[in-house]
């Protein structure tokens, strides 16, 4: 689903180059639910940046669902990031003057989908998580673990085949959080690929596995994550398939 | 997509509404400056009579002193003598004619409860009407056997028809002015002139004539024209030497269908003026000019440079008004870095977020447009108040209409440019973190 293999990532200016990623490797397969941890500074958000086609790289390679994204114009990297890839972000990032519906539905105006398709799309988005009753409510009148409820929504709107998540429940308290975090977890059983960054261990211990980041490098991994058994055991997903195989770092 | 920008546009408006208002206001006012200065001007120097104005054409003929032209710029005279009117008009070269004065008669009405009042006349032949083609309410002008009759018959304008006759029909019945009976033959309808462009050198925006009245008749008056007179000679005494003098005081026109007809009647004037020679008169160069109704327009400078200036001014401001927008839209839109961060983020290219912005700078610049529709309105009608002699050139067309209204949005999506190629430039990661 995404492999990156020495990528790297250096911010220059006339009298430093600072590496914020270097020579990173990494293969997340389809399916897998990969918690990524590391100090702040460390590289998780320009790593999750490039992932997500919001950030260029400067070396190295990154193959997001079979596809080479260097080189693509602006164009192919926004077509691309619509298709491919939800966000779910630690503030929500909602759209305060649009209400749900409308929040929801403006990934899928980018796509170019039909308004009966789109419609369908967002009850069916806000359905499952719960909140197709509130779609004329605005973000304002909604509780933080609801309003990212409506931004899980919103990602998986357009069917992607990858959610990148950064600290999806760093703003809510741990009832909202747990029930983000399981709404996640099934939204993973059903085979959507998750890449979240978080500080939290809990959390990251119910990922299938752990990529730890330190100076912009891979330091740490575990390619059987106990999650993995019980997840199987669930009979959830398409778990079988799933493998975690990191590129060496 | 358009639609759906639209409505984002929209509902940013109402999302910031100082901002917003601030920006539609001054937009608003430029558009205001600009557009009322600009159709004062648009309408002074519009064609009056688009469908005939290359074929009706204004003759001038050198007769001036041959020690110094009559203008600087070495123009012939702006106006014939009479000798010259009547001979071209006996002449009856062109497709239609009409030489033509003013004079100011004082009129006795019938009726006891209308005072007497001095009364402007147009003196003209009859194909005067079917030159510049006034509309006719009642009857029809005199034909041309009463022009060479000295008939006292008269054509009305409805303003005057309206205070002797109570606006009725009043063909056939009869005018007393100065103790002598004329015969209404004709009643004009509403003539909406902008320009009085067939007597430019009277002011082309002075009061139209509320009667006409057939020359050979006026001339037995032995009543000068109230117009404008210049003679580089003396006249002499008595009314007959003064219609043999070199005093201008009649403008011509003639109606030519084609260009060959206008070829004709110009070696026509030349071989009439080298005749004049022979007799003593016409001592300067050949100089005769055969104005359309356009060129004569803009050799009169119908638009005056005060009006240019004012415009330019106008448009000044305007400028103005979109710097500050510039910058109100660099504010408004700066504050959106985050929401253009996370549009970047679920799938916008840069050029969705460029159109978005533009076309919501569209959307103030057409409601600064809409505002400054109503408020160039209230402008003309303080011009209209304050300037009479405007009255007929300061109104809006449906041309000046679209005009505001694309010279709005156009403004407003110029002073947006800049501000929107900022937006585009959001580095989504900067303003998110994923």
């Amino acid at each position: 689903m995404l492999k990156m293999t020495h990528l790297q990532k250096v911010y220059r200016t006339h009298l430093i180059e600072t590496y914020a990623l270097r020579d990173f490797s990494i293969n997340v397969r389809e399916g897998e639910f990969v918690a990524v941890t590391g100090p702040s500074g460390s590289g998780k958000t320009t790593f999750l940046n490039i992932c997500g086609l919001l950030e260029e790289f400067t070396g190295g390679e990154y193959w997001l669902d079979g596809v080479d994204v260097r080189g693509l114009d602006d164009n192919a990297r926004s077509r691309l990031r619509n298709e491919k890839i939800g966000f779910i972000f630690q503030s929500f990032n909602l759209i305060p003057d649009l209400n749900l519906f409308d929040n929801v539905d403006v990934p899928l105006r980018y796509r170019g989908f039909g308004a009966s398709d789109r419609k369908h799309r967002i009850e069916e988005s806000l359905s499952r998580v719960g909140l197709a009753s509130r779609m004329k409510h605005y973000p304002s009148e909604l509780s933080g673990g609801q309003q990212q409820r409506v931004a899980i929504a919103r990602a998986l709107a357009g069917s992607p085949r990858l959610l990148l998540a950064d600290e999806p429940t760093g703003n809510l308290d741990s009832l909202m959080a747990r029930g983000v975090m399981e709404l996640l977890e099934e939204i993973n059983r059903q085979g959507t690929t998750i890449v979240m960054v978080t500080h939290d261990p809990e959390l990251a211990a119910r990922a299938h596995r752990n990529v730890h980041v330190i100076d912009g490098q891979v330091t740490d991994f575990d390619s059987e994550p106990a999650l993995r058994t019980s997840s199987r055991e669930s009979g959830m997903g398409n778990r079988e398939s799933a493998h975690t195989e990191p590129v060496s770092p | 997509m358009f639609t759906y920008y639209l409505q984002l546009g929209l509902r940013s408006l109402k999302r910031n509404p100082i901002l917003t208002a601030l920006m539609v206001v001054g937009i608003a006012l430029g558009i205001a400056a600009s557009m009322t200065t600009l159709t004062v001007m648009h309408l002074m120097g519009s064609d009056p009579i688009p469908w005939k104005s290359d074929k009706l054409h204004y003759v001038q003929l050198d007769s001036w002193s041959p020690d110094e032209p009559a203008n600087d710029d070495g123009s012939p005279p702006d106006q014939v003598t009479y000798r010259d009117a009547t001979a071209l008009m006996e002449a009856a070269k062109a497709d239609k004619q009409a030489a033509m004065f003013k004079l100011v008669l004082p009129v006795q009405p019938e009726n006891p409860e209308v005072k007497p009042f001095q009364s402007l006349v147009r003196v003209t032949y009859t194909d005067f009407f079917g030159m510049f083609e006034p509309p006719f309410q009642y009857g029809g002008p005199w034909d041309r056997k009463q022009d060479t009759e000295h008939a006292r018959v008269l054509v009305l304008s409805k303003d005057v028809n309206e205070k002797l006759f109570g606006g009725q029909d009043s063909v056939g019945k009869t005018v007393r002015m100065n103790g002598i009976d004329y015969s209404v033959v004709g009643v004009l309808d509403e003539w909406k002139l902008r320009s009085k462009y067939y007597d430019l050198t009277n002011g082309a925006f002075s009061d139209p004539e509320e009667m006409y009245m057939p020359f050979t008749t006026a001339v037995d008056l032995k009543q000068r024209g109230s117009g404008n007179n210049n003679c580089w000679r003396s006249p002499g005494n008595g009314w007959e030497s003064y219609l043999e003098s070199e005093c201008v005081w009649m403008q011509m026109w003639v109606q030519l269908d084609s260009p060959a007809r206008l070829a004709e009647y110009h070696s026509f004037l030349d071989n009439y003026v080298n005749e004049q020679k022979k007799l003593g008169r016409f001592q300067r160069p050949l100089n005769n000019r055969l104005l359309d109704v356009n060129q004569w327009m803009a050799d009169q400078r119908v638009v005056s440079s005060d009006v240019q200036v004012q415009t330019g001014l106008g448009f000044a401001f305007l400028a103005v008004c979109l710097v500050n927008t510039i910058g109100l839209l660099l504010a408004k839109f700066t504050r959106k870095a985050g929401e253009v961060g996370l549009r970047r983020a679920l799938g916008a290219s840069r050029r969705e977020v460029f159109k978005q912005f533009l076309i919501e700078s569209g959307v103030i610049g057409l409601s600064g447009g809409l505002l400054g529709l109503l408020l160039t309105g209230l402008g003309l009608l303080a011009i209209r108040a304050l300037y009479t002699e405007y009255r007929t050139v300061a109104s809006l067309d449906w041309t000046m209409v679209l005009t505001t209204i694309v010279l709005a949005v156009a403004s407003a999506l110029l002073a947006g440019l800049y501000p929107t190629w900022r937006a585009c430039r959001v580095q989504p990661a900067a303003q998110l973190k994923v």
